[in-house]
């Protein structure tokens, strides 16, 4: 018996080559538009970067909050982009995702978010990402292989403030980790704005 | 003022939902009654669509209801409106709303810049449907009806409620324009369903997502409601009336099917969509006054009513990102994504892998 692939997600692993950025483009049900994330944490001090799929929550958040009903999940729990005769394009799905993934595109007045390469997965494929990912930061593999190949543990439980989420997505932790990670969001980022007209890293930073 | 959020429990909000489908289906049997003028225009034989009609008014206003119940809509619906009908932008806001229906309802613009062939399979469709409709429930209702004029049976007089509005001779141009109105919205509507195949059947991305019942069904039934009525047209002219009788029940039987199932499938995002033009409202009124500030960055990324109105939706739907250390819904979307990923590095760093950097 094959055992169920599962999406590993370790922000660790990630070398920002952008090969995911480049393939999620490829992927059929969004065509030419590039749904992951690729964050540089802090251009100035690191060359830390982390990618940032749709981690697939079960009681997801951004359908809760939309108004049109638009969102939808299919029945092996893969949270879909908005339904394209329903959604409104009001954002609040964009504004409302704990992990800050879907994106709105104005010019079709949609949300679009990474559907976990729906195509591709539901026939039994890598989703693309996962594909491409040359240090294996997105992993689409099986719980065994997991555990065969890693040193951590795997946790798809969180909370944001208060509010608990659990996603089909596993996160990489250490091992003996706390099965449930909290996020709060505080710190402090550098601040945007101004900066010196000589540094490269923050003309990077504004794109 | 913000509008208040409402939190109902299921029983209650289906009785307020079966009180709007009654209703809505209250209006229509006295818009039948009164429209054709206490039935003495009504056509005892289109009884089956009225009736379908009454059905799915009820239906209709049921699931509408409903539709509002759910905190997010309700609260973006009465800011709408209290937007648009804001006394210092009144005037303005009237222009500005014909000018966004012109463009995303009958140009239907935002369809076109998805793909060339999604926008030319809904516009006909869309074009095809809204002429039948504009000729076939004024007719089933009695609001319309003709009339051979009494002192000549060369001419046709068209009435609607009861008014004489025009007439045309048989053999003008006119005559068969108005005699095969609902021909040319049937080869419409299967020009559209044509191309509308034509992408399902091609478009990989498509293939993978779309659903029977919600996809498909739709199309069957347009299909079906077309096709039937072409072969009433084609018994008339081609075949001397073989089977009219049963054709035309045939037709009946999908129009009714159709009908029915109007607020329960895809086709209720013709009564849901128009909340797009609210929102284009909300984003305006948003975008010209203050806005929100990502705690962590302190970038604005929203503006601060949006900010304001989404806390209340998440209080209403016992989503708790708000903590005593501060709210979650301030913090801009990097923000959120880079907290995650800052999470997970200040795990490993307290594992003692690597030296992770930056900020959480």
């Amino acid at each position: 018996m094959i055992e169920e692939r599962a999406f590993f997600i370790d922000y660790a692993r990630c070398i920002g080559c952008q090969s995911c950025v480049q393939a999620c483009a490829e992927c059929d049900t969004h065509r030419g538009r590039s749904l992951i994330h690729l964050e540089t944490i802090d251009r100035h001090d690191s060359v830390q970067t982390a990618p940032q799929v749709c981690m697939h929550c079960e009681n997801p958040v951004c359908a809760q909050v939309c108004p049109a009903d638009a969102i939808k999940q299919t029945p092996d729990g893969v949270v879909q982009s908005s339904l394209k005769p329903r959604c409104i394009g009001c954002s609040n799905c964009v504004l409302a995702c704990p992990f800050g993934v879907p994106r709105y595109f104005g010019e079709i007045d949609q949300m679009m978010k990474c559907d976990m390469c729906y195509d591709r997965t539901s026939t039994g494929k890598r989703p693309m990402c996962a594909t491409v990912c040359p240090s294996q930061a997105l992993a689409f593999i099986t719980l065994d292989e997991f555990r065969r190949t890693r040193g951590g543990t795997a946790i798809n439980e969180w909370r944001f403030g208060d509010h608990p989420v659990r996603t089909k997505v596993y996160l990489v932790v250490p091992p003996e980790t706390p099965p449930l990670l909290q996020i709060q969001g505080l710190g402090s980022a550098r601040p945007s704005g101004a900066f010196d007209r000589n540094d490269v890293a923050a003309w990077l930073e504004q794109g | 003022m913000p509008p208040p959020v409402r939190v109902t429990a299921r029983g209650a909000d289906a009785a307020h939902a079966i009180a709007a489908g009654l209703a809505a289906a209250a209006l229509v049997i006295l818009g039948i009654y009164f429209g054709s003028r206490h039935l003495r225009d009504f056509d005892v034989a289109l009884v089956p669509y009225a009736g379908a009609s009454v059905f799915a008014a009820f239906g209709l206003g049921y699931r509408y209801a409903m539709w509002l119940r759910r905190p997010p809509t309700g609260l973006y619906w009465r800011r709408s409106w209290q937007l648009f009908f804001a006394p210092r932008h009144l005037p303005a806001n009237i222009v500005r709303l014909a000018r966004l229906a012109f463009d995303n309802f009958l140009a239907q613009k935002f369809i076109g810049r998805r793909a060339v062939k999604r926008w030319l399979a809904h516009w006909c469709i869309f074009w095809g449907c809204v002429l039948a409709a504009a000729v076939t429930f004024p007719l089933s209702f009695g609001w319309i009806h003709f009339e051979t004029a009494p002192a000549s049976l060369a001419r046709y007089q068209a009435f609607v409620f009861g008014v004489h509005v025009f007439s045309f001779r048989l053999d003008s141009v006119l005559a068969p324009l108005v005699f095969n109105v609902l021909d040319v919205a049937a080869l419409l509507v299967l020009t559209g369903i044509f191309f509308a195949l034509w992408r399902r059947g091609l478009d990989r991305g498509a293939l993978a997502v779309q659903q029977f019942a919600n996809d498909l069904l739709p199309l069957a039934l347009l299909f079906a409601v077309s096709v039937t009525g072409l072969f009433l047209t084609a018994s008339t002219h081609l075949l001397r009336g073989y089977d009219f009788v049963f054709l035309s029940q045939l037709h009946a039987v999908t129009v009714i099917f159709t009908l029915l199932y109007l607020p329960f499938g895809k086709f209720f995002h013709i009564f849901q969509r128009p909340a797009q033009l609210g929102i284009a409202f909300y984003k305006e009124a948003g975008a010209a006054s203050g806005q929100a500030t990502c705690r962590r960055c302190g970038a604005p990324f929203a503006s601060a009513l949006h900010v304001g109105d989404l806390k209340r939706v998440e209080s209403a739907l016992g989503i708790r990102y708000a903590t005593a250390a501060g709210d979650y819904q301030d913090v801009c979307p990097r923000c959120r994504r880079l907290s995650v990923a800052l999470a997970q590095d200040a795990l490993w760093r307290t594992h003692g892998r690597g030296p992770g950097k930056g900020t959480r």
